[in-house]
């Protein structure tokens, strides 16, 4: 049975003709996939560009070991109803052999590490092309961010000689040992990627949604006492509240939200009313007004 | 919802970056997190106002030189819309930026300084806005302030600016004027009590009015392949999706179609979206399509009704804007993106060339350097399949890319 007429929204669309853009001009893409609400996203997309064949490259995960265990559980269940290979990378392993030197103290996070565990598997797999979820919305540096990323080496990221990008074509030309990070929803906001969840009726990872969680308050954040991966002074008190999260991101630089939305739709109202930026529950932002900008320009996502 | 995408040009001290920090401010699309952030920082630079540059002005260099030198996205929404602004620098240096932001762009706002007029930059600008077929331009008098609101300076500069259109061939394009102050926020958001001379809608109404859809993909429908999808499951054991983007026109069920190059005849038998099916395709949309008998087609060939066939040529005359630290010269050869086809490119000739300060052409220049534009002729390896960049904005333009460094060095506009 055929329905009448189809005209594809512009932001799903662009993001269909990237992913079907990466796999014609790269030899080894991978889907860089965290368990979050944006990697997911990206997933359904991926689906919907190459159906109804699988889709036709790896998920990959670089594990901080510090994840939340309800994003472990949905992804690996996610990969096996598609069908698709994924690859599992650890920081531990990096900490174990000294490789990477883990913090320590109040504020210590596994965020940075990652990106050496992400550049070592880059070259063991030897990957060209390394798809990621990241928005030209949630923070300042990543505003000036390419579709179509190039990296060195080093992964590192020259943000003042960018490759120009005109109209939709996208120039993946790269010489041995660059590789090329790539963002299919650049383009979308917050709001845009919720209220796609809300209308293809995508699942997410339970802790996106208000639940109860023993939790204590610092800085005027809100931090999950649940598992002793956040560092809590004894004089931190943990109290039981109703949270959700906001972005799913590594537990020692994430902070919850107060919340009652039990459902999607009412998430998607609270994203719309609120007055605080996403990226206003990581730690990892707050560290200087350039944060974002240093890391990348180290190869971090 | 419908997204607008808009880009900004203005030299280096108009004012660009505080109206748009003032429109973010005004529709309250800053967040509590990103006011405090401005709030602290405009006062660390001794400001008794906010400093609504601030807000996006990303880069470090940037913050410490004050200027913007990237293309930045900000984005916002009103009930009505979504907005994707694309903030390009006016440096003179910096041409190929303000390019690139207005390629993807509907719509155009050129800030104006009320007490300097219309000067270089302004001519680049609108030069670039025409050459890219900017279908609105906003024209913002800004510091209106600074020249108190007065009706006779905002009328000279409109009538300045006036003059300059009346020699543009691309008569559909809609421009409007409007007094501002983008750090008072006369006429941003909310109506001017300053202006009471002035009866025209503030920048956000105006912005509110216009059409967000592409008014350029009005051509024939375009259908270049990105990628052929083979399942090989016993279900879809003899699938043969083409998959790609639709621009211009419509396709349906049945229309009759040539492949180009081979220009073989074939039928559509089916249009997918992922896991359903339909009858008809509009513009703008990443679909799949089957084709009714056995044929061959791959990645860079293209599907067109048949009867509107675009031209097939080995040479190309284009309008380019040149990106690259190494200038374009005849001879030279690059590699040529258009769409999703790759030839081969030989500089043949440059016909003419801007003049620095756009008040006209210089014949038969020697070479493009950075941030010039010019007319080329070029010869490819193989035969590409084109429209006029007038009748068909994305099957128009191409871009060069330079062998050696991979760099995307240059943006074509078929004549």
């Amino acid at each position: 049975m055929s329905l009448d007429t189809i005209k594809v929204g512009a932001l799903e669309s662009e993001a269909i003709h990237i992913f079907r853009e990466v796999v014609s001009q790269f030899e080894k893409p991978v889907l860089l996939f965290s368990g979050g609400k944006d990697s997911i996203t990206l997933v359904r997309l991926a689906q919907k560009a190459f159906y109804p064949a699988k889709i036709p490259f790896p998920l990959m995960h670089i594990d901080t070991g510090h994840n939340f265990p309800e994003t472990i559980e949905f992804r690996d269940r996610l990969a096996k109803e598609l069908g698709v290979e994924l690859i599992v990378r650890n920081v531990q392993d990096n900490i174990d052999s000294g490789k990477v030197k883990e913090e320590t103290g109040r504020y210590a996070s596994r965020n940075m590490l990652q990106t050496e565990t992400l550049l070592d598997a880059i070259e063991e797999f030897g990957f060209d092309a390394c798809i990621g979820g990241a928005r030209r919305d949630e923070e300042k540096a990543r505003a000036k961010e390419r579709i179509f990323s190039v990296r060195d080496d080093f992964g590192q990221w020259d943000e003042k000689n960018q490759r120009p990008e005109l109209f939709d074509m996208l120039n993946g030309k790269i010489d041995l040992g660059q590789n090329v990070r790539v963002f299919p929803i650049s383009n979308w906001t917050e709001l845009d990627v919720w209220s796609y969840i809300e209308a293809e009726e995508i699942e997410i990872p339970s802790i996106y949604f208000a639940h109860k969680r023993k939790i204590f308050v610092r800085d005027g954040m809100i931090w999950s006492a649940e598992d002793d991966v956040v560092y809590r002074d004894e004089e931190e008190v943990v109290e039981e509240r109703m949270v959700r999260f906001r972005t799913v991101g590594d537990m020692s630089c994430t902070a919850a939200v107060l919340s009652d939305a039990i459902t999607i739709d009412k998430v998607v109202a609270e994203i719309r009313e609120s007055t605080i930026s996403e990226r206003g529950a990581r730690i990892d932002d707050k560290r200087s007004e350039a944060a974002m900008e240093k890391r990348k320009q180290q190869g971090y996502f | 919802m419908n997204v607008l995408k808009i880009a900004t040009a203005g030299s280096v001290d108009d004012g660009k970056s505080t109206l748009i920090g003032r429109i973010l401010y005004d529709t309250k699309s800053l967040t509590t997190d990103k006011l405090e952030a401005i709030e602290t920082r405009s006062k660390a630079n001794g400001f008794d106002y906010l400093d609504f540059s601030l807000a996006t002005d990303g880069l470090v260099a940037e913050r410490e030189q004050g200027i913007t030198i990237d293309v930045a996205h900000i984005y916002f929404s009103t009930a009505k819309k979504s907005y994707i602004i694309a903030d390009t620098p006016g440096h003179v240096e910096y041409t190929r930026n303000m390019v690139t932001g207005a390629s993807t762009s509907q719509a155009s706002m050129i800030l104006v300084d009320a007490r300097n007029g219309v000067i270089e930059q302004t001519y680049r600008h609108f030069f670039i806005n025409n050459l890219l077929r900017i279908k609105d331009i906003v024209v913002a008098v800004n510091k209106m302030d600074l020249v108190d609101f007065s009706e006779e300076k905002f009328n000279a500069i409109k009538a300045e600016f006036e003059k300059m259109v009346a020699n543009s061939d691309y008569k559909d394009q809609n421009i409007t004027f409007i007094p501002v102050s983008a750090l008072k926020g006369d006429n941003v958001v909310s109506e001017s009590e300053n202006t009471p001379w002035y009866s025209g809608r503030t920048i956000l109404e105006h912005l509110e009015s216009l059409d967000a859809k592409d008014v350029f993909e009005k051509g024939q429908a375009r259908f270049p392949v990105q990628t052929v999808i083979r399942p090989k499951t016993e279900e879809y054991h003899d699938y043969r999706g083409y998959a790609g983007k639709l621009y211009g026109g419509s396709l349906s069920v049945g229309d009759d179609v040539t492949v180009l190059p081979s220009t073989t005849k074939s039928k559509v038998k089916s249009i997918h979206f992922f896991d359903k099916e339909f009858k008809k395709a509009k513009k703008g949309s990443s679909i799949s399509i089957t084709l009714e008998n056995d044929v061959n087609v791959s990645r860079g060939d293209m599907l067109v009704k048949t009867g509107e066939e675009p031209k097939i040529t080995k040479e190309l005359t284009a309008t380019i804007c040149w990106m690259d630290k190494d200038p374009l010269q005849a001879s030279s050869k690059y590699f040529i993106k258009h769409g999703v086809n790759d030839v081969q490119a030989k500089i043949i000739s440059l016909s003419t060339i801007m003049k620095p300060d756009f008040s006209g052409e210089i014949e038969n220049p020697t070479q493009l350097t950075l941030n010039e534009i010019g007319d080329v002729n070029l010869k490819l390896s193989k035969p590409l399949f084109v429209d006029s960049y007038k009748n068909n904005k994305s099957n128009g333009a191409f871009i060069l890319i330079n062998p050696k460094t991979n760099t995307t060095s240059g943006v074509g506009f078929i004549k």
